[in-house]
């Protein structure tokens, strides 16, 4: 199918808002935008971080799996105590497969589920003592444990426990840090805040622990912020940045550890991948130490080798030949991938719909296989997320803010992408309706996709799922009509 | 009053950023911008206006600051 002209997409957005009451249309109308590089600020033409609409059925999460899920649950050798009902931890304990080395259990924690499991009893009576327990009990039970963070769901927040309290004197009696987590899921619009929350509790309670310690530093001491290490892409990443001379003490909090977080004070320049979740943290930082930051971008080979001359910049020449050195060492590598996908992905159309930093990041990536992205959006961006993206989307493509179910669906059925990218729910949606999709959360239990590594895999994956000749087995014998429709990916 | 952050941004702008409303903007004029009087109104690229107490001296940048909202859309 051809690309929409810009009138096109109008009256597209305009019938899919049509089922909506005359009140619930006018707020969805406001977060769903034609892409139009002309645009400065896209608060001009999209809103985002507003609460969603009541009756839809949005994909975001809660403050807590901002927190929980997303910023500490991969810190992998302290403990994270769900504190609440047992349910919001069971379904947030790795279930972003960070990965991470270590023996689960013994000195890493991340994919076990510990928590309060509040009854009734706990919400009259208050859980207070409860935590207090737990936390003399992990003590017994997993000595080799760096520290605790204590998590609260919704409950904490309603009933008012003092966790800060409980923390402080835990910490005393333990002789580790225990950090109390405000991030209730009833707070903000969606997980943003808890990432915001959860940044706050790391300045507050982790950051400044070994300030006027010793450190034994190079000039060339850089950390990963931002990166959750989802199918190992935080390695994917610190190989060549290392092959290129620099010094990788700290990965956040993707494969992360307590002491590498207290520790990033003391680096040169903090590499910032997920903008979203860890900007907060990135400024404290600048402020407090001096240390710069800066967003960077490790999908597809074009965007790589952009973003190394930008990171070498920061360093002496020392540096940017080693930039220079990596970019050529894997151009033959990105070349050969390029020539045995490309021909199979040209001009196919991707649709995406993910969360924080995705929705841009990956554009380039796909470009770089001949695909093109024709319409994107965010579960959870600010204004500044849509400012960065409008000059990376191509002209009449399609914006949309926090997009209901319904409108994600109508959306895909009018513009018929080859390739649908965003969640696990959305997932099975799409294959029914016949379309090939990808998971872009979980990498859909492959990955690395970051860095050199990462392209190769990203690449065979994309032409694994949309040249796969299931797509052509849509419509049972019996049915067709004609001659059977050739299977074109058989190959 | 609120707590914001001023910063510089890569292109030599100043860029401001109000944590509590995780408010990111850029800075289109600020009203003092001598070697002995800084801040004053500063006028944002959303067309908000926020008023920080003139400092004696330019500050180091990034440097957070107490900000009261003059005038500010949404
Ligand atoms: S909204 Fe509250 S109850 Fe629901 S998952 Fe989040 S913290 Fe748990």
């Amino acid at each position: 199918m051809s690309t929409l002209t810009r009138e096109e997409t109008e009256s597209l957005i305009q019938e899919v808002l049509e089922v909506y009451p005359e009140k619930a249309k006018k707020d969805r109308a406001k977060h769903l935008a034609v892409n139009d590089q002309a645009v400065e600020q896209s608060k001009k033409c999209i809103t985002s971080n507003r609460k969603s609409q009541p009756g839809v059925m949005t994909i975001r999460g809660c403050a807590y799996a901002g927190s929980r899920g997303v910023v500490w649950g991969p810190v992998k050798d302290m403990i994270h105590i769900s504190h609440g009902p047992v349910g919001c931890g069971q379904y947030s304990r790795g279930g972003r497969r960070n990965y991470y080395v270590g023996a689960t259990g013994v000195n890493t924690f991340a994919e076990i589920n510990f928590t309060s499991d509040f009854q009734e009893k706990d919400i009259v009576f208050g859980g207070d003592k409860k935590l207090a327990k737990i936390i003399t009990e992990i003590e017994q039970l997993f000595p080799l444990n760096k520290g605790i963070s204590v998590q609260s769901e919704c409950p904490i927040g309603l009933i008012g426990d003092d966790i800060e309290a409980v923390s402080k004197k835990a910490a005393k009696e333990i002789n580790k840090v225990v950090v109390p987590v405000r991030c209730e899921g009833f707070r903000g619009v969606s997980q943003s805040l808890g990432h915001h929350i959860a940044n706050d509790a790391i300045r507050d309670w982790v950051l400044s622990n070994r300030d006027g310690k010793e450190f034994e530093s190079t000039p060339y001491d850089v950390t990963i912020i931002g990166d959750y290490n989802i199918g190992g892409d935080a390695w994917a990443s610190r190989i060549f940045l290392e092959e290129m001379g620099l010094r990788v003490i700290a990965q956040w909090s993707g494969d992360g550890t307590l002491a590498e977080m207290e520790n990033t004070p003391k680096a040169k320049l903090n590499l910032l991948h997920c903008y979203r979740s860890m900007n907060y943290i990135s400024r404290h930082m600048e402020e407090k130490y001096g240390i710069p930051w800066m967003e960077y971008n490790f999908f597809g080979p074009t965007k790589i080798e952009e973003s190394l001359r930008r990171i070498a910049a920061f360093f002496d020449d020392n540096i940017k030949e080693g930039a220079e050195r990596v970019i050529a060492k894997y151009k033959p590598m990105m070349e050969a991938v390029i020539a045995k996908y490309k021909p199979r992905l040209q001009g196919k159309r991707v649709m995406l719909y993910v969360g924080g930093l995705r929705p841009r990041h990956v554009i380039g990536a796909y470009e770089d296989l001949g695909m093109e992205v024709v319409g994107t959006g965010y579960e959870f961006a600010h204004n500044d997320d849509y400012d960065r993206t409008i000059k990376e989307m191509g002209n009449a493509t399609l914006l949309y803010d926090d997009v209901t179910g319904f409108e994600l669906e109508e959306f895909v059925k009018r513009i018929k992408p080859d390739l649908v990218g965003s969640g696990i729910k959305e997932k099975y949606i799409f294959q029914k309706m016949g379309i090939p999709f990808r998971q872009m959360h979980s990498w859909d239990y492959s990955g690395p996709y970051h860095g050199y590594d990462g392209f190769a895999i990203f690449a065979r994956d994309m032409d694994m799922t949309l040249n796969n000749p299931c797509w052509g087995k849509q419509v049972p014998p019996w049915k067709k009509s004609a001659a059977p429709e050739e299977v074109k990916a058989a190959a | 009053m609120a707590n914001i952050m001023i910063r510089k941004t890569a292109s030599g702008g100043l860029s401001f950023y109000l944590p509590k409303r995780d408010l990111e903007d850029n800075i289109v004029s600020i009203e003092f911008d001598q070697a002995d009087k800084w801040g004053g109104e500063l006028k944002l690229a959303n067309g908000g206006t926020y008023y920080v107490d003139p400092l004696d001296a330019p500050p180091k940048l990034p440097v957070s600051l107490r900000a009261k909202r003059v005038d500010a859309p949404e």
